[in-house]
């Protein structure tokens, strides 16, 4: 009666075998963790040293080496919640298409007339010509350089909307163009975002896009959320602009196409500067800190890609004798005079810089410029010691409530206790197994999650038992009633515990951060407690009743 | 000698009392809904922005003294609380202080946290700032709609799955329950001015699971006896089927509560918050499993002969040509 096939008994063996070996490396956390990432330099760097291999040796290779990840609240760290201005990009976009606009209603001078550029809303190009009678010439002259975009539908649709209201063309990007345009400035900003974090070198950051305009950044280990956004916060866009005159008049009135910016080492000095830059930090193709060869102050050097170099070649050359200004996000860093035409591409600033500021503008410059600003939403930072305090805290109270249940089965059940007890640490076992495999990632909550599981995790097994104590009640015989213990209480295991899976699905979804962490240890903790009640249990059981052969069993 | 919560048989009428247990949890529903309302719920940055600080000294907290040290700031509304815990030490004194969302920031500004840290350790020079936490309006607003949409989704899919596997009597019965045991862990959060944040929306959600858990084992019963014995009373079988699952009840809830205690013990402060939410929803979610579940069941009634189809609907019509 009851019988478990040879193959069944086997895989349930080698499950919870499989599941306990991928969760011992967990028992040994920090040691794993140097190994690991002994292992991880090795292969980065191809080459050791003996701290390294010191490190490595910590853990044995043919082991394995998965770890669960310990969240922010646990391991300290800063955490983002950035909005990327989208919006910003559209105006660039508008200031670079201004040359093209102006050359194509060149073209059709002998209708359109003279034209001019005109202030206009922010992503909006407007063009006054003196023709009136010519606008419809015009707008078709300017729908030219629309060139298609594949948008969302399928469909090409034009890249501009252009149309004509009394003498001013009104040029904007048109909808299919602008989705583009975000898609290809959050695709850029993450990679930015991913590559400052990089550089500066730390563990197992989490960069993700979240929904059409944010980027959510976390950072373990890192001191505060404020060090992080100096490090991502900072545009870095590097521009250079021709000089029209020096003020020290902050609210200066400045001609269209003309902007004010303030000196970054002078106070109360401003530059009023033309709108369209020369070259911009996007042709940078290298730049490294260094020293400024008279002064000895430190200094950042930089070199333009070719078609950068030919720009800003051709433009010294033409304006030798006049000033041009160096501005860093809207700050004008230096604004040298132009003694020779500087043809070679590379060049350098200089500022009033220390050798870490010059260090880390130069690390800005080559992971290159966010292409729009962003606003955070949401920091949080967690110091290291709070999160060792939580784990500790955690690894205690799950202990004792370990062994609060595990007292409490056992005198509630006697051996049948024993076996659910049993049951219960290999449960917890897979749960850390499981999580160790598909790289979850650990938080405060999630611990929360694990103890509740321990409290829960019983309660297949108290269905079951209860079961077989009502069965033996109407004296079948203690096989049959175990038997049918099983099978009646399956359906009431089921349903339990898929409603409260359903829970853990909504959390999951939406839920972010350590309410995520909690819905995946308790999702986990169903399943495995669901397994190692239906199998683990019962394969303990029937073993043992095979072996005891007991006339009368006491649940 | 076993430890046994309850007598092996207990043949006890959960119906007796009814209209007591029953009103009972109408009265508290009414109160914890007056309450909610009267009083409010403390909020958390998760859901009114701002920004939480935690500082820990050696020296003793005192409010007074971290208060007037903010209050050249201008800060608007600045709340500070003294932290206590068993699983600190005696020379680690921790408050909370948080700050609300300043006018036309999306998150605190460094040169506000910078001036609030530097006002704090005029008081005492080497506090600590273990954590800051800062959330602005744009994305507190959307996390309160989005803890809304996530406790109406599940109280949808309980409803959708209890109906598919049982009848619609069960699912409203098991719904309504549900209802009564978020209701009354708002009310207590409320009552206590206990902090309401994200946490605390994961912690309903986990009530909501939990106390399903226990509806469901029962209704299970339920459905089992309802068949085995046609001809008896509604009221008499529902009643059984609570007595033999009741040892079950109790002892999962035991565990459960027994796992529970020990985490808000020692698990630190941290997530006290959220593990006496749980703490408190699976009392109630017990309670509600045995004295709210079953009681709508049986005032909307059942159809009990599942295996001939039902009379009343459908065949209406076609009566009239026979």
């Amino acid at each position: 009666m009851l019988q478990i096939p040879l193959w069944n008994r086997l895989m349930i063996i080698v499950v919870v075998l499989a599941g306990l070996s991928l969760a011992m490396p967990n028992l040994f956390y920090d040691r794993v963790e140097r190994h690991n990432d002994a292992v991880a330099a090795i292969e980065a760097t191809g080459a050791s040293t003996d701290a390294l291999e010191a490190d490595r040796a910590l853990w044995p290779d043919f082991l394995p080496s998965t770890l669960v990840n310990l969240g922010l609240d646990l391991r300290g760290g800063a955490h983002l919640l950035a909005e990327v201005q989208v919006t910003d990009v559209y105006e660039a976009r508008m200031d670079s298409l201004w040359p093209d606009v102006r050359d194509a209603l060149r073209d059709a001078r002998d209708q359109v007339g003279t034209i001019r550029r005109q202030d206009a809303p922010p992503g909006e190009l407007h063009v006054r010509i003196s023709e009136p009678a010519g606008i419809a010439a015009a707008v078709a002259a300017v729908r030219e350089l629309a060139t298609p975009v594949v948008g969302l539908t399928g469909i090409a649709a034009p890249t501009l909307d252009v149309r004509g209201e009394n003498d001013v063309v009104i040029v904007t990007l048109s909808e299919a163009e602008r989705q583009a345009t975000d898609d290809r400035t959050m695709q850029q900003s993450v990679e930015i975002v991913r590559r400052r974090v990089d550089e500066a070198g730390t563990r197992e950051p989490t960069i993700q896009r979240q929904g059409s305009d944010r980027i959510l950044i976390q950072v373990p280990g890192i001191g505060s959320a404020q060090e992080l956004k100096d490090l991502i916060g900072t545009t870095a866009r590097l521009t250079f602009h021709p000089v029209v005159r020096r003020t020290t008049d902050p609210e200066a009135r400045v001609d269209a196409r003309e902007i004010l910016l303030p000196s970054l080492d002078e106070p109360g000095a401003y530059y009023v500067l033309e709108q369209t830059p020369v070259v911009t930090g996007d042709d940078l193709v290298d730049s490294q800190p260094a020293f400024d060869q008279q002064t000895g102050q430190p200094a950042v050097t930089f070199r333009f890609n070719p078609s950068g170099a030919r720009d800003f070649g051709d433009y010294t050359a033409a304006n030798i004798g006049a000033p041009f200004a160096i501005v860093l996000d809207e700050e004008v860093i230096s604004a040298p005079v132009i003694r020779s035409a500087i043809t070679g591409g590379s060049g350098q600033i200089t500022g009033n810089f220390t050798v870490a500021e010059s260090t880390e503008l130069s690390v800005l410059l080559r992971a290159g410029a966010l292409p729009a600003e962003m606003v955070f939403l949401e920091e949080r930072t967690i110091g290291p010691e709070l999160g060792a305090d939580s784990i500790q805290a955690g690894e205690i109270a799950a202990l004792v409530a370990f062994a609060a249940v595990l007292v409490f089965m056992v005198m509630s059940y006697g051996l049948f206790g024993v076996f659910a007890s049993v049951a219960l640490i290999l449960n917890v076992g897979l749960i850390f197994g499981v999580l160790s495999l598909i790289g979850a990632t650990l938080t405060l909550p999630g611990i929360a999650g694990i103890v509740l599981t321990i409290g829960m995790a019983v309660d297949a097994n108290v269905l079951v038992f209860e079961r077989i104590r009502e069965e033996l009640k109407t004296a079948k015989g203690p096989a049959r009633a175990i038997e049918l213990g099983y099978s009646r209480a399956l359906s009431a295991i089921v349903d339990a515990n898929l409603t409260t899976f359903i829970i853990a699905v909504i959390l999951f979804v939406l839920g972010s951060g350590p309410v995520r962490g909690f819905s995946v240890t308790l999702g986990i903790g169903i399943i495995t407690s669901v397994f190692t009640a239906i199998y683990v249990t019962r394969l303990i059981i029937v073993t043992w009743f095979d072996r005891a052969r007991p006339k009368t069993i006491e649940v | 000698m076993r430890l046994r919560l309850i007598p092996d048989e207990t043949n006890i009428d959960f119906f007796k009392h009814a209209r007591l247990t029953f009103g009972a949890s109408v009265v508290a529903m009414v109160l914890s809904l007056g309450i909610w309302f009267a009083m409010g719920l403390n909020f958390g940055i998760d859901f009114l922005g701002g920004t939480t600080i935690r500082t820990e000294s050696t020296e003793p907290v005192d409010v007074g003294a971290y208060r007037a040290a903010l209050e050249a700031l201008d800060l608007g509304d600045v709340s500070i609380t003294e932290v206590f815990d068993p699983t600190f030490g005696p020379d680690e004194n921790v408050a909370m202080i948080r700050i609300q969302a300043q006018d036309g920031e999306e998150s605190v500004t460094p040169e506000t946290i910078t001036a609030v840290q530097d006002a704090l350790r005029t008081v005492y020079p080497a506090m600590q700032f273990p954590s800051v936490e800062s959330v602005g309006p744009k994305v507190s607003g959307e996390l309160i709609q989005t803890a809304i949409l996530a406790v109406l989704a599940s109280l949808a899919a309980i409803l959708v799955y209890i109906w598919l596997r049982f009848e619609w009597q069960f699912s409203v019965g098991a719904v309504a329950a549900l209802v009564h045991d978020i209701v009354l862990t708002i009310g207590l959060f409320s009552l206590l001015q206990i902090r309401f944040d994200l946490a605390t929306i994961a912690a309903l959600l986990t009530i909501v699971g939990y106390s399903i858990n226990d509806t469901v084992v029962i209704f299970d019963r339920l459905r089992e006896n309802l068949i085995k014995y046609k001809t008896r009373g509604l009221q008499d079988v529902m009643n059984l089927s609570a007595n033999e699952t009741l040892s079950r009840t109790l002892m999962t809830s035991g565990t459960t509560l027994l796992a529970l205690l020990a985490l808000m013990v020692l698990g630190g402060d941290v997530i006290r918050g959220f593990v006496f939410a749980i703490f408190w929803g699976v009392i109630v979610g017990t309670y509600s499993s045995i004295f709210v579940a079953k009681n709508i069941v049986l005032m909307i009634g059942v159809k009990r002969d599942w295996s001939k189809p039902d009379q009343k609907s459908g065949t209406q019509f076609s009566n009239i040509d026979a």
